[in-house]
């Protein structure tokens, strides 16, 4: 970590709640970084997705587990660590939702917004014996024009709305 | 304050469901869930998803547009959407379901759709 790298740490409960916690706290960061709306809003998505998997997949919406939600701020990134006390997976193991045979799934988007929405996505074993999603985002430079949403690997701005 | 408000009105045989604030994790996933349900329960089974002032929606939020899309059709009925805000739009072309879902931007056109 450089001398001007920050770090934040905390542990949520496994509650609905914590995950509209987090988000906030990791948008107002994103916010005082200078990261665009759209960026922020990406930044949020993500966050928010990792912690309901850590709640749901994770801890099983155990109460007595824990959430570990980790923040470091480096001169070129943001990273973002969400743990989870569950047993872990793979990330190869995780269906792809937009295989035909899942486009009718009610789950099990989570990982693949939290990638679009990320420069950085990979999922390792924690320290708290679970699961821990590692996500980062560029930092835009100052007076740059990166902080304008177009970072995502979504290619969907330029799509027109269909009419059925 | 809830996270998700709704309010149902009848055109002809379509339900207009219209919705307005974040459909999400707890409370707006579950609201939204009901409101189909019951909705299908008392046999309306050509409903239409007012989404235009919409502003949120998560991973949960769109399991639960699917979930009622497919109870509905296997009710023999429809549920399409309506009027998509712009982040709505991209998570559902980024998710493939924009082509699953019939979705308009003028309620005329979406009601004689069910026709």
């Amino acid at each position: 970590m450089t001398p001007e790298a920050k770090h934040l740490e905390v542990i949520l409960d496994t509650h609905v709640e914590s995950v509209n916690l987090a988000e906030e706290m990791c948008l107002r960061v994103a916010e005082a970084v200078g990261f665009s709306e759209d960026e922020c809003y990406r930044i949020g998505m993500s966050v928010r997705e990792g912690v309901i998997n850590a709640f749901h997949y994770g801890n099983q919406e155990k109460p007595d587990k824990k959430i570990h939600l980790a923040l470091d701020l480096t001169q070129e990134k943001m990273i973002i660590h969400v743990m989870d006390e569950g047993k872990g997976f793979r990330l190869a193991d995780v269906p792809d939702p937009l295989a035909e045979e899942n486009l009718l799934s009610t789950s099990g988007r989570g990982i693949f917004l939290m990638k679009a929405f990320m420069d950085e996505f990979d999922v390792v074993a924690g320290r708290t014996g679970g699961a821990e999603i590692i996500m980062s985002k560029k930092i835009p430079a100052p007076g740059s024009a990166s902080g304008n949403g177009n970072h995502g690997k979504s290619n969907s701005d330029a799509a027109p709305q269909q009419e059925a | 304050m809830p996270a998700l408000f709704m309010t149902c009105r009848e055109v002809g045989a379509v339900t207009i469901v219209d919705l307005s604030g974040k459909i999400s994790l707890g409370e707006g996933s579950a609201l939204l869930r009901k409101t189909i349900r019951d909705l299908i329960e008392s046999g309306q089974t050509k409903i239409l998803l007012n989404l235009g002032d919409i502003n949120y929606i998560d991973s949960s939020g769109i399991g639960e547009l699917v979930s009622g899309f497919t109870a509905v059709r296997n009710r023999n009925g429809e549920l399409k959407l309506l009027n998509l805000t712009k982040k709505v739009h991209d998570l559902l072309q980024i998710t493939k379901l924009f082509t699953v879902f019939d979705v308009y931007t003028d309620e005329g056109t979406a009601v004689r759709s069910y026709l």
